[in-house]
């Protein structure tokens, strides 16, 4: 009889063709897919090449992925000679999986594509891969990312890796690891209309830290996860790795499936639950009526606090965008409470992917398809006095200095992104203030912090949005 | 395997990310272009804010303005030192810069893991909060296998955790050179 695993532990054996693994052992596995990206593919490639040769093959042309996000929108032509780089090793090596900005030709700051249905880039890779059908429960994924743990949100095992690791992968199809201890936070209760995931992980961070989960699996249980959207479920296995975390999990439900099932390039995935005497390192349990819309205050994710305590907090810029604050449903939560209002700062709106580009122009702000008359959720936050942008991961990790939204001054900032240490949106004397996009959306209206609580009385439905 | 190191330590704070190490706007150098590469030294530890670079009046850089490489051998650090992004440029930027060894009450663990797997610093753990007994341009000594790391102005002798599973891929220099001497991949 094998002992009784947690998902994590029995996705790493069956990886590693073995019956049981148990913490603190290493491992050598197979891994399913490898994502890279314009920041990490270059010198990913170029370690494959110096290690394995300059003919080198990669190990499974169809199980690497590579999807250009970081440095899309500048001038800067190392960025540009960089994507060339990809473009160059996708054709030498016969990748099935490339999305390339076709529009960043020449020099110059690139025009961005004119319609995000037209386009054969997608945008932030964490957002990119479930879209593109990447994702399936029970895999094994690596990227060379360390928000690569965003996909545990679909029931496997994800997490970042240099680009050593990376390359090591590109030529074997294997790695080695550790196999992590599991902390089980479990969320009970109805989800009350004023909270969000970011809040909940937010919660998770303050309450164990930034390295509360060093080397260790994050599962998020109960009935509030169950409540989520996969793109909700994404926001907190997104930051898994802001409280040190090697990967985050949820469960699979119907939802995952029938996501899943809708895009997957491949048609069988194996689904792995925690075993009911599995053992935990960590358990802690939360009523969700007592949780109250929070931030994280300068300069560490895990500076909690709650948003009605900071109220008086000035901010000179609003921020929504990035691969845990980007998508679909965050863009509809935003524009219910923007709608029919102006910003009283300057708000940067940034999508995650062309899809979600394309569904805030598709859609009205209950995320149903668009009636004549309606107005669209991007329409919403424009006339709101929102700029909006090109998906990219842009201004989240700084960039560039021409990036879209970039604090090139020392100004206050409140942003639905995941990382607010020094420097990290750009200016080293910045502040940056983690929220919700319901935090981050009503601060923007009053030009302060402002408790969501103020403007959201009932259920914020996302409809279809980002549902399959 | 070297055995002894020594030289001047650089001291930091805790919780040190790696946009502090390398701040993201030098990512487009890519680090597989040998003249490129020597940029990363150049901004290594460039993200780290004023009042905390180097401590404790916060004001020494780690590279000094124009130049490619560091004074100091030693990286001495507190808690979660690396953690925030997988960026392998940090370690790269690290040694690149000259710096040889981190020492850290403890890592995020994918720097840890990249400054294993590519062999660019030897990341030691230590049993006490080094911070508050080094200050920066300190001599120290180490001795890898005493585990111990001897300040020498003070004389005072730390001892350092064991490397533990790490330490066969450590000393064969990189994930590649490990998997190459136990046959998991061909020879170059």
């Amino acid at each position: 009889m094998p002992r009784p695993m947690t998902m994590t532990e029995k996705i790493l054996a069956a990886h590693a063709g073995r019956e049981d693994v148990a913490p603190g052992e290493n491992v050598w596995v197979d891994v399913d897919i490898l994502m890279t990206h314009d920041v990490c593919g270059p010198g990913t490639i170029g370690i494959f090449k110096e290690q394995f040769g300059a003919d080198a093959r990669v190990w499974d042309p169809d199980r690497v992925v590579i999807i250009p996000d970081h440095y899309i929108f500048t001038s800067d032509t190392k960025c540009h000679r960089n994507i060339q780089i990809l473009r160059d090793f996708v054709k030498e090596q016969g990748l099935k999986y490339y999305y390339d900005p076709d529009f960043v030709q020449g020099e110059g700051m690139p025009s961005p594509y004119a319609d995000p249905t037209r386009t054969s880039y997608k945008g932030v890779c964490h957002k990119a891969l479930p879209e593109e059908g990447h994702l399936r429960p029970g895999e094994i994924l690596l990227g060379t990312d360390s928000h690569t743990c965003t996909a545990g949100a679909f029931g496997q095992f994800a997490t970042g890796v240099g680009n050593t690791d990376a390359a090591f992968t590109l030529g074997t199809g294997r790695t080695w690891l550790k196999v992590p201890p599991t902390m089980k936070f479990s969320f009970h209760g109805e989800f009350p209309p004023y909270l969000t995931a970011k809040d909940l992980i937010l919660a998770v961070i303050g309450q164990i830290s930034v390295s509360g989960a060093t080397y260790k699996t994050m599962y998020f249980h109960g009935e509030g996860i169950a409540a989520l959207t996969l793109e909700d479920r994404m926001t907190l296995t997104n930051m898994a790795i802001e409280a040190g975390g090697k990967n985050g999990v949820c469960d699979v439900d119907d939802k995952t499936l029938a996501y899943v099932r809708r895009r997957s390039t491949r048609p069988e995935w194996a689904v792995q639950q925690d075993d009911p005497a599995a053992e935990y390192c960590y358990e802690f349990e939360w009523d969700l009526a007592k949780l109250e819309p929070l931030v994280a205050k300068p300069h560490s994710p895990d500076n909690r606090d709650t948003a009605h305590n900071c109220r008086r907090v000035k901010i000179d810029r609003a921020y929504i965008g990035s691969c845990t604050g980007g998508k679909i449903t965050d863009m509809i939560m935003a524009a219910r409470i923007l709608d029919g209002n102006m910003v009283k700062v300057q708000t940067y709106v940034v999508p995650g992917s062309t899809e979600v580009h394309a569904d805030m122009k598709r859609l009205n702000i209950y995320g149903e398809p668009l009636q004549p008359g309606e107005r669209s959720v991007e329409q919403v936050l424009a006339d709101a006095g929102c700029m909006i942008g090109g998906a990219s991961c842009a201004a989240c990790l700084g960039g560039p200095h021409d990036t879209f939204g970039r604090l090139n001054e020392p100004l206050t900032c409140i942003s639905t992104t995941n990382r607010n240490f020094p420097g990290r949106m750009g200016h080293k004397e910045a502040g940056v203030y983690l929220a919700s996009p319901l935090t981050v959306a009503a601060s923007a209206l009053t030009g302060k912090i402002t408790d969501p609580r103020d403007y959201v009385r009932e259920p914020i439905l996302t409809g279809s949005a980002g549902v399959v | 395997m070297q055995t002894r190191i020594q030289g001047k330590a650089y001291v930091l704070g805790d919780d040190i990310d790696t946009d502090q190490i390398i701040p993201a706007e030098y990512l487009s150098y890519n680090p597989s272009d040998s003249e490129e590469r020597k940029y990363f030294g150049m901004y290594a530890m460039a993200g780290v804010p004023r009042g905390q670079s180097g401590l404790p009046d916060g004001t020494l850089r780690f590279v000094p303005e124009g130049e490619f490489k560091t004074e100091y051998t030693f990286v001495i650090g507190g808690r979660n030192f690396g953690c925030g992004s997988s960026r392998e440029h940090a370690p790269l930027a690290i040694a690149e810069a000259g710096a040889r060894v981190v020492v850290a009450e403890f890592y995020a663990r994918i720097f840890f893991r990249n400054c294993v797997n590519g062999g660019y610093l030897l990341p030691c753990e230590s049993t006490e909060r080094l911070i508050e007994h080094i200050q920066t341009g300190d001599e120290c000594d180490l001795d890898i296998e005493a585990g111990t790391l001897t300040h020498q102005p003070s004389g005072r002798v730390f001892k350092l955790k064991p490397l533990g599973d790490v330490q066969p891929i450590i000393e064969a220099g990189g994930v590649f050179e490990y998997a190459r001497g136990s046959g998991m991949i061909a020879g170059k």
